[in-house]
């Protein structure tokens, strides 16, 4: 019993950073269809700057967090500006194949920074090492503060889509660029700035991770693992992406301490098949029919 | 500029629509076949790699570019007919049955795959696909008894009536015939009606059933075509690497995959063989480039760098890859002086929505 | 035996109501066309027939079969052909291989043959070619016989189309909307060739329609829809006179 309560919040706490990164996949193809390939490395990057914020200036761990989203927010509006926007509207695919260009290339960039390069470094957060017990299960305050701080994070965005103007706007462009456009939403510059927060809350996922896979440029081969989660929640739906990631986290948790070894890597695969076999556009996904 | 003149319909069913054409690919042949003769080692190596992935390429571009189903995961095709390949010649199975082998299991797996495909569309069927490149690659890392795992198995060289092919002559041949076999292939299906049934899925589904397409069915071929095709790939990549482990079939080669028909051109088979060529091609270029470079850039960075930057150029300034740009180069020679710049651009459709399909 | 019946066809999208007991018959040889004012459920009634919706009530029997719940390429086998309202085209095809799809139905050769392109396939190849090229000249299209389809005018597409769906050599012809889009040239054209295909090829038509002038040149029967429920039924003349059409479309005096 103590050992599922204890696998449940490891599951949790990884499904959180697999909902924030699924989280932006979604904010950015429900704007602009695009699935964005690169959000992984993205969330490498913002680690990466999280990195040298905590490391070369010794910034304190909630300044680094700031620093990072707010650098990943101008590089995510710089890189739909130069390669999303003029490929926007051609075939949904080709768009993929750039993002996957962007991948690579923000992979590459990393090893070639001086002070980033091919190494794993460690971002040193305030909570290592504790833990907080209760009842005999054992609960590492780690896990515990990315659950509190994806949490915290979803409440803000809920605020910020609810009930400020441009969060309006971005919902209004998602639901359909046309008729947003015609109402004086300038639809351009609220996809750059999708782009932005998607890249924000990237940075946001990389630093949650970071103490748990370390930081080095293939760390965002585990975006790879939030595509499940983001269709398994239905592309397009934010509330899915979150579901979606929890899902998978805790799947791959229970996966991992009951099922031989192996399953763990697959898990999510496994899931999101099983999900898609049965509801083909995702548990949370909207079915719409072309109209002939 | 050449203008045909028809007189029958028979005329359209010509492999060769003109004496040029004949010319041209003749001489291509020619060159590909003397290869031996004057191309050194290092060229013949790289021949029989663009041979291999043309391989893939056409069985690509025959799902993506003209059925217009994404794959994200033909690694794992390729891995099947690998591994296949593997343990059939290990077992002194002449290549004429285990290459076949080979290509039927791909497609026997490509059906499989299929299945879920016929539900689903777009990012969907991208993402089913990718899940099933990283089961199949943990199932070979775990099938110890089968695919001897992470530590990888060793690869006989090909074998023909007891002799051993010659990596650069009667290798190279098997590799070539095998791919221009598989270009005639998707050449005839393409003027015959399933390829026309691929394209017309690939256009608009609901209209292809309206005209009696059975989507299910050519869906479920198009894929067991070019899972065959890949297939066919792996077991000659198995050959000319020599030795194969689970890490060679990871989901980053399935995109790389892909980029040989993006690069190349989607929609034209010409297209399949430039990507690939372009593909081996690259990391060669940045290999040499390199020794020009300050030493501190970590090659497989700058190799990523490149390979990244052109593909995003490649698809932002030339849609149609480099067969469209080859296209567009050979209008100008044709028309000169009259080339006007617009004559390739392409309407771009703000409001189509891969949502509603 | 009736030709085409159906009976009791109903569909809702959620709460909506979309077509709800409607029925008629089409006699062979006729044009029975169905009016009605926008959102009546003309077009939702046509995907009904071809099953790209399945029907929550009714059937659809043609032929003396009953066809609901068949697969739409089965539909389309039996000899049902049908055009857009929008247009569905391939648009990256030329007009040739988009009649040339039309054939798919008459298709004789099998994967393999096709594969390694065996004599079988070249002859069938060339006689459906001759098929098409009979279509063509029926709709003077000559010209456009090599063009892409992306960049023809709308007109023309909508010609190619109908030329699409004549392709097939349906026995029952579904036309949605023929003359929208057209201007009135076209239209005419359109209406010359409904009836040449009613009279010269013998094929029953299905269609429905906006323009009153178009539908009262060419239809022998009219059905008015109002909200998914039919409200007259009679030659246009008398549709067009009824007092529920009046109403629908003018609403109540």
């Amino acid at each position: 019993m103590t050992d599922l309560a204890q696998l449940l919040v490891a599951g949790i706490s990884t499904g959180c950073v697999y909902a924030l990164v699924a989280l932006g996949f979604v904010l950015i193809y429900k704007a602009t269809e695009t699935v964005n390939f690169a959000q992984g490395d993205l969330m490498m990057l913002g680690a990466f700057f999280a990195l040298t914020s905590s490391t070369v200036f010794g910034w304190p761990y909630w300044a680094t967090i700031v620093f990072a989203a707010a650098v990943m927010a101008v590089v995510g509006m710089t890189v739909e500006r130069i390669v999303i926007r003029p490929v926007l509207g051609h075939p949904a695919f080709t768009v993929v194949m750039i993002t996957i260009g962007v991948g690579y290339v923000m992979r590459g960039i990393v090893t070639m920074v001086p002070g980033w390069g091919t190494e794993t470094y460690q971002i040193p957060t305030p909570f290592a090492e504790a833990v907080w017990t209760a009842g005999g299960v054992v609960l590492p305050v780690q896990q515990l503060a990315v659950i509190a701080m994806t949490a915290a994070l979803c409440a803000v965005l809920y605020v910020f889509f609810r009930f400020t103007r441009i969060g309006i706007a971005m919902q209004a462009t998602s639901q359909n660029q046309l008729a947003a456009y015609y109402m004086g939403i300038p639809v351009r510059r609220v996809n750059m700035m999708i782009w932005g927060l998607s890249a924000a809350v990237a940075a946001f996922a990389g630093i949650l991770l970071a103490p748990v896979t370390f930081v080095h440029s293939n760390m965002g081969f585990i975006g790879l693992k939030a595509f499940p989660a983001a269709v398994v929640g239905g592309f397009g739906s934010v509330p899915g992406a979150i579901v979606g990631g929890l899902i998978i986290g805790v799947v791959e948790a229970l996966a991992g301490y009951y099922l031989p070894e192996g399953f763990k890597d697959v898990a999510a695969y496994v899931v999101v098949l099983l999900v898609l076999m049965l509801r083909p556009s995702g548990l949370f996904g909207e079915t719409m029919r072309k109209k002939v | 500029m050449r203008f045909i003149f028809k007189t029958s319909y028979a005329q359209d069913l010509r492999l060769f629509q003109h004496g040029g054409q004949v010319f041209w690919y003749g001489l291509l042949l020619a060159a590909l076949f003397s290869a031996p003769a004057w191309a050194g080692e290092y060229l013949m190596t790289q021949l029989v790699f663009v041979a291999i992935y043309s391989l893939v390429g056409f069985g690509l571009m025959m799902l993506t570019g003209f059925t217009g189903q994404v794959s994200l995961g033909h690694a794992a095709f390729l891995a099947v007919g690998a591994y296949t390949e593997a343990i059939l010649a290990a077992r002194g199975v002449p290549i004429f049955v285990s290459i076949p082998a080979a290509a039927a299991l791909a497609a026997a797996v490509g059906v499989v795959v299929g299945l879920p495909a016929l539900r689903l569309k777009g990012i969907y069927l991208a993402i089913a696909t990718l899940a099933f490149n990283v089961i199949v690659e943990e199932i070979a890392a775990r099938w110890e008894s089968v695919t001897n795992g992470n530590a990888g198995m060793p690869v006989a060289p090909v074998t023909l009536f007891g002799h051993e092919l010659e990596p650069d002559r009667g290798f190279y041949y098997l590799c070539l015939l095998l791919a221009v076999a598989a270009c005639l292939a998707c050449i005839n299906l393409l003027r015959s009606p399933t390829g026309r049934a691929f394209v017309a899925i690939r256009d608009s589904e609901v209209s292809a059933s309206c005209m009696g397409v059975n989507l299910a069915m050519y869906k479920t071929i198009s894929f067991a075509f070019s899972a065959a095709l890949t297939g066919v790939a792996g077991a000659l990549y198995a050959h000319k690497v020599g030795f194969i482990s689970p890490e060679q079939f990871s989901l980053l080669v399935s995109i790389e995959l892909i980029t040989i028909v993006i690069l190349g051109g989607v929609g034209f088979l010409h297209g399949a063989v430039l990507g690939a060529a372009f593909v081996i091609v690259l990391p060669q270029a940045i290999a040499v480039a390199k020794d020009f470079l300050p030493p501190t850039m970590a090659p497989s960075g700058l190799q990523a760098v490149v390979f990244g930057i052109v593909l995003i150029l490649v698809i932002i300034f030339e849609p149609m890859g480099l067969y469209g740009r080859w296209l567009k180069i050979r209008t100008w020679f044709e028309l000169f002086p009259f080339y006007r710049r617009g004559m390739f651009r392409r309407q771009r459709t703000y409001t189509k929505t891969e949502r509603l399909r | 035996m009736s030709f085409f019946r159906v009976e009791n066809l109903g569909i809702r999208f959620g709460g909506v109501v979309a077509v709800d007991g409607v029925s008629f018959e089409v006699k062979k040889g006729e044009v029975f066309t169905i009016i009605g004012p926008n959102g009546a459920g003309k077009t939702t009634i046509f995907n009904l027939v071809c099953l790209i919706y399945p029907p929550d009530t009714g059937r659809v029997v043609f032929e003396g079969r009953e066809i609901t719940g068949l697969a739409p390429h089965r539909v389309a086998e039996l000899g049902i052909a049908r055009t857009f309202q929008n247009i569905e085209l391939f648009e990256h095809a030329t007009v040739l291989q988009n009649l040339l799809i039309g054939r798919h139905r008459h298709r004789r050769t099998r994967f393999w043959q096709d594969l390694l392109f065996t004599p079988a396939v070249r002859e069938a190849e060339l006689a459906q070619r001759e098929a098409v090229e009979r279509v063509i000249d029926f709709l003077e299209l000559a010209k456009y016989r090599d063009s892409l389809v992306a960049g023809l005018p709308y007109g023309v597409r909508k010609v190619v189309e109908l030329g699409r769906a004549l392709a097939t050599e349906p026995r029952l012809l579904l036309l949605d909307e023929p003359s929208s889009g057209l201007n009135p040239e076209e239209t005419d054209d359109m209406a010359f060739w409904i009836e040449d295909i009613k009279k010269q090829l013998g094929i029953t038509v299905l269609m429905v329609e906006h323009d009153m002038n178009l539908v009262s040149r060419v239809s022998d029967r009219v059905l008015a829809l109002n909200e998914g429920r039919p409200i007259a039924e009679g030659t246009p003349a008398e549709v067009q006179s009824h007092p529920a059409v009046v109403e629908a479309y003018l609403g109540a005096a």
